[in-house]
């Protein structure tokens, strides 16, 4: 840990949060359909679109028929990509004569990118067109990640609102969300990304000629910039080339890394202020925001530390891994020189705190407890800042039972923002909670205990547990990072870990409106002596412990298997 | 349920077309205008020969050449890869031991330490940098072969050094193909 770690890691998290407050105020506006000053420009392509579609952006939507559009578009969408994966060999934009993409990865990666999971069970640029990356996985990196922005505005809507069924019109949500914060912000970091070196381009690949054997070495290109740029900001993570952001054409130097790392949090970061200004009392947001720093920051340090220690193994051979001003140092398998063991770490973390699953290095090389922290991150629900959208509402579950336990202590029926919570609000919440954890654990155990689950683990011992520990925690929380060394395109994980993504994303999304609805239908309970505060240091500190206890008695017997026994093995 | 096709499916439609469409062809658009060198992939173009991208990592095992990271995709640049190998694979030991007896035939009497980066895969297989202590532990080795004094050689990786990005960002790392070219007169 020398100065430069911490100046970089510092200088991450104060550009991160001198943001939050600018960009948290604009969405708000975004949400609240007020005047914003992109109106000149895409007011006119707003009213165009709903009035081609036959939306009425007046009317707003119960609940029930909220959710029912929302599944209904994803259904479509989801429909949508499956077919231009089976049919691209025979539609245009695929100068490298791509084939049809089998049934089974095209219906695990059709639901990983309606699903904002974008797992990648395929190589991207040995599997997909441009036109397939382009129609299909670019446009799903938008509206999925518009779909959990519009999820939390109802929810928030519900929350703010009183003794009404309406909260939104997902058509409204979907189409502002994309219009007004994704595509503008995107289309600027794609174009800073390409003066880095990251390719946009339609031509086919490269042929360049080797220094040393004079032989072909051919150079995957793409218009890869205009699609890392969204995948990072809307919380997808899904790679133009297979190894992601690691590839020196989707994420070249330092400084591109730095961005890339920056979108990754940026938007659910900002939506807790977001959140604050919408119920009035920004007080809310920045508690939220301080909750998911704090975890964060905790986890950060441990996989910094991890990875930066290096390996015994290398040691026992000789090798130098002492980090210094010439030499990264630490455990560099599966790392980039450029970006060295902090830039690895900070990504890790923060693509798995968030909900993007996007890698700039190889998680399944890192050590046993630099591992872990990835794993246990999205274990806990993918609520530290968590996916756009998704990550707020999940967090706003574990408030609602956090508040519920604490109101159960003294006595009092809970209360959060004026709202009473109640025992269907609480059956909803636990819903959300327990889900995720049933799909990892389940999921994890079927793997196991089948010969087409085992059969394709590539590291042995308890580190091949962890890769499907790992591959099941991502698809059950929506995150889409991997132990990549699994070998995850076959019938067996295409199927059952499409399985799991499709019940996370919208079997949490459902009982979170449905939470939205009842918030919204209930009085408002004037504030009183008796009522929880939940902006105070107390309330921060309980909430963390409300998430800590539950990640940890989900999932600590799980980690003893996994990455917790191998860093015994290999330190004990 | 019916109600809500229409608008569906128009939607979708629309946000296809500006987020699928006009999305990528804006930036596409914007970006061969203003970047014109970099869309394409940074190719570096001498005498009309195209040597790789400043960006892509080549083969290098020839003592003349400094040799870059070892790579899990043996430098194929259109199907990139990392190892995956876990920490305690026996596997990755065996063949961490295999690059190090290379270094060391190739430069017996070298007495410095071999840094990680030079004896572990990096993780797209396609890194282009090694570090600035790897560049410095293979200079013996590369003057011997080409009859050159160390210093000039070192010069040279000085030359080819990049510090952090705006002083702060990444960590200083050497160019291997562009210092190869170098070497060869080829820069």
């Amino acid at each position: 840990m020398n100065l430069y770690t911490w100046l970089q890691l510092i200088i991450y998290f104060g550009i991160l949060l001198l943001l939050v407050k600018p960009l948290g105020a604009y969405m708000a506006k975004v949400y609240q359909n007020e005047r914003l000053a992109l109106d000149p420009i895409l007011g006119p392509v707003e009213r165009f679109i709903y009035r081609l579609s036959g939306i009425d952006s007046r009317t707003e939507m119960t609940w029930k028929t909220y959710a029912v559009a929302m599944l209904v578009f994803n259904i479509i969408g989801l429909i949508f990509v499956y077919a231009l994966q089976r049919l691209q060999g025979f539609l245009l934009l695929n100068p490298q004569g791509l084939g049809a993409v089998p049934p089974d990865s095209a219906w695990n990666t059709a639901v990983s990118f309606a699903s904002n999971t974008n797992w990648q069970g395929y190589g991207g640029e040995t599997t997909m067109s441009y036109l397939t990356q382009m129609l299909g996985m670019a446009v799903q990196n938008f509206v999925s990640a518009a779909t959990g922005m519009a999820v939390l505005a109802a929810l928030i809507r519900g929350i703010t609102r009183h003794t009404t069924k309406e909260i939104g019109n997902f058509w409204v949500d979907m189409t502002r969300s994309v219009l007004y914060i994704l595509f503008p912000l995107s289309l600027v970091l794609a174009l800073v990304l390409v003066s880095q070196g990251v390719v946009q381009t339609l031509s086919e690949y490269k042929s360049v000629t080797s220094l040393q054997s004079g032989e072909t070495q051919l150079i995957a290109v793409g218009p890869a910039a205009s699609q890392v740029a969204i995948k990072q900001l809307g919380t997808n993570g899904g790679g133009f080339f297979n190894v992601n952001s690691s590839h020196p054409l989707e994420n070249p130097t330092p400084f591109s890394n730095f961005l890339e790392m920056l979108s990754i949090l940026l938007i659910p970061a900002a939506l807790c202020y977001t959140f604050g200004k919408m119920v009035g009392d920004t007080r809310q947001g920045w508690a939220l925001l301080t909750v998911m720093t704090i975890i964060f920051a905790a986890l950060l340090s441990v996989a910094v530390w991890s990875e930066q220690g290096g390996n015994p193994m290398f040691a026992k051979l000789g090798v130098d891994q002492m980090q210094s001003a010439m030499n990264p140092g630490g455990n560099m398998e599966g790392k980039e020189v450029r970006f060295g063991i902090v830039n690895s770490a900070l990504w890790a973390t923060a693509t798995t705190a968030a909900s993007n699953g996007s890698v700039n290095s190889m998680h399944d090389s890192f050590m046993p407890l630099g591992g872990l922290v990835p794993m246990w991150l999205m274990q806990l629900g993918e609520i530290i800042y968590g996916g756009v959208g998704s990550g707020l509402y999940g967090m706003l579950a574990f408030v609602i039972i956090a508040v519920f336990v604490s109101g159960l202590m003294v006595g009092r029926t809970p209360e959060y923002l004026g709202k009473k919570i109640e025992a269907y609000e609480m059956k909803m919440a636990s819903i959300v909670i327990l889900i995720p954890v049933m799909l990892v654990l389940i999921g994890t155990a079927v793997a196991l205990t089948t010969e087409a689950g085992r059969a394709t683990i590539h590291n042995p011992s308890a580190h091949g547990f962890s890769e499907v520990l790992y591959a099941f925690s991502s698809a059950g929380n929506n995150n889409g990072s991997a132990f990549a060394g699994l070998g995850a395109n076959t019938p067996f994980y295409n199927i059952a870990l499409g399985i799991a993504m499709l019940i996370a994303r919208y079997w949490l999304a459902i009982p979170v409106l449905a939470i939205a609805g009842s918030l919204a239908n209930k009085k408002k309970v004037p504030a009183s002596a008796g009522t929880l505060p939940t902006h105070t240091p107390l309330f921060i500190v309980w909430v963390i412990g409300v998430i800590i206890i539950v990640g940890a008695l989900s999932f600590l017997p799980a980690l003893a298997l996994g990455p917790i026994v191998e860093h015994l093995m290999i330190f004990g | 349920m019916k109600e809500h096709l229409r608008p569906a499916i128009t939607l979708l439609a629309l946000l296809t077309i500006i987020t699928g469409v006009i999305y990528p062809l804006t930036a596409t658009g914007l970006a061969q205008v203003l970047f014109p060198h970099r869309v394409n992939g940074s190719l570096i173009v001498i005498d009309g020969k195209t040597y790789g991208s400043e960006f892509i990592g080549q083969q290098f095992d020839d003592p003349k050449y400094f040799w870059g990271r070892p790579s899990a995709a043996g430098y194929d640049a259109s199907a990139s890869s990392g190892s995956n190998f876990g920490p305690m694979n026996p596997s990755l030991e065996e063949v961490a031991q295999a690059r190090i007896d290379a270094l060391q035939a190739a430069d017996p009497n070298n007495p410095l330490p071999i840094p990680v980066d030079l004896v572990t895969a990096s993780a797209s297989g396609l890194d282009p940098h090694i570090s600035v202590a790897s560049a410095l532990y293979q200079v013996g080795r590369v003057a011997s072969a080409r009859g050159l004094s160390e210093a000039e050689v070192t010069s040279l990786v000085e030359k080819y050094t990049e510090g952090r990005q705006f002083g702060i960002f990444g960590e200083p790392r050497v160019n291997v193909l562009l210092l190869n070219l170098a070497l060869d007169g080829l820069q």
